[in-house]
């Protein structure tokens, strides 16, 4: 790499972070505290399951190819790096997208239930982002929904639609449906008086999933250029991982 | 998983087009802060269950904007760094090999 490559790099980088930074920091998961102790309870039973067997499969994952670890880390990164990134929207408020797709295109929606719910509690715990009674809600939408609904789009496109549209539509809908789930899980704790649960799923829906469609769109094509980048330089665990034929 | 990599003019677009659509609602959309749509969220609550009290509050809370931008910065920066680290080492290898 020649000098002036790598400070058109550093160049690069600097003005992304800038213009991702310089955002007032909000968060958008469900609040510490803002689902009553029942609901709270109910989404740690459902999202259970879903970490028990995601633990088994990550250690399988490891033991079986060891190969994989890096790659591994960069998915978690991955999720990271998005999660952080607060994006301005056409609602005029802000969401951040979540990186969940690409690892459950990678790896399967288990084992990425554990990498978002890693990344959740994180968020909770140092950021204040998101709560831990609210961490069974915020990991199902974002850890289990949003990763099988990349996994399964990914499954029944692949090889059906260009490479790319898959990987796009994948995260893309991974991240809307996360929020959608969002939205639901408030709706179905907080009916509205008169509207009643359909009144106030209209009104969570606008408020998460409207400011997340451009932030989807923003995702998918992140997801797509990562993607890209990894088949030139990850080429050996992309195929080990496809020879090891990724199950759900 | 075997396609044909984009070609950086396409790569060079596609990276615009994320760049537009995180402007493009600064400069198109006035008086508001983009504040997180969890505040708006919560402020829906509110409004449809006025009687509804938060029943708990998070362990730690950054004291103020600055040090919630510094965890965020610093969350940003560590993914960025391993993924960074990732795609460098992948290079070394790559060139190990051809050489």
């Amino acid at each position: 790499m020649k000098r002036w490559q790598r400070w058109l790099i550093v160049c690069v980088g600097a003005v992304l972070l800038l213009v991702f930074e310089a955002q007032p920091a909000y968060a958008m998961h469900i609040m510490e505290g803002f689902l009553p102790p029942l609901w709270a309870l109910f989404w740690f039973v459902a999202v259970i399951p879903f970490w028990v067997i995601g633990v088994r499969r990550l250690r399988a994952l490891i033991s079986d190819t060891p190969e994989v670890r890096l790659l591994l880390g960069f998915a978690a990164a991955f999720t990271f790096v998005l999660s952080a990134l607060k994006l301005p929207s056409v609602t005029g408020s802000s969401s951040h997208p979540t990186g969940t797709g690409l690892g459950a295109i990678l790896f399967g929606p288990w084992v990425m239930s554990i990498l978002g719910s890693i990344v959740l509690l994180f968020q909770a715990l140092l950021i204040a982002h998101g709560g831990l009674t609210t961490l069974g809600a915020n990991a199902f939408s974002m850890a289990v929904v949003g990763p099988w609904v990349a996994w399964l789009i990914w499954r029944s496109l692949n090889g059906r639609a260009p490479f790319w549209m898959t990987v796009f539509l994948a995260a893309a809908l991974a991240d809307l449906s996360t929020y959608v789930v969002t939205s639901l899980q408030l709706a179905l704790a907080h009916p509205d008086p008169v509207g009643g649960i359909g009144a106030s799923f209209i009104k969570f829906g606008t408020i998460f999933a409207v400011t997340q469609l451009p932030l989807a769109i923003s995702e998918g094509i992140l997801t797509v250029l990562i993607m890209n980048a990894l088949q030139t330089n990850a080429k050996a665990e992309l195929e080990v991982l496809a020879m090891k034929g990724i199950r759900p | 998983m075997n396609a044909q990599p984009l070609s950086w003019p396409v790569v060079i677009i596609l990276g615009l087009i994320v760049i537009a659509l995180t402007i493009t609602p600064l400069l198109v959309i006035g008086g508001t802060e983009f504040g997180g749509a969890d505040v708006a969220a919560e402020e829906a609550v509110t409004a449809i269950n006025p009687d509804y009290e938060p029943w708990a509050t998070p362990l730690f809370e950054p004291p103020g904007s600055e040090t919630e931008s510094l965890l965020f910065a610093l969350q940003a920066g560590l993914g960025a760094g391993v993924i960074g680290y990732f795609f460098g080492w992948q290079h070394g290898r790559r060139q190990r090999r051809d050489r």
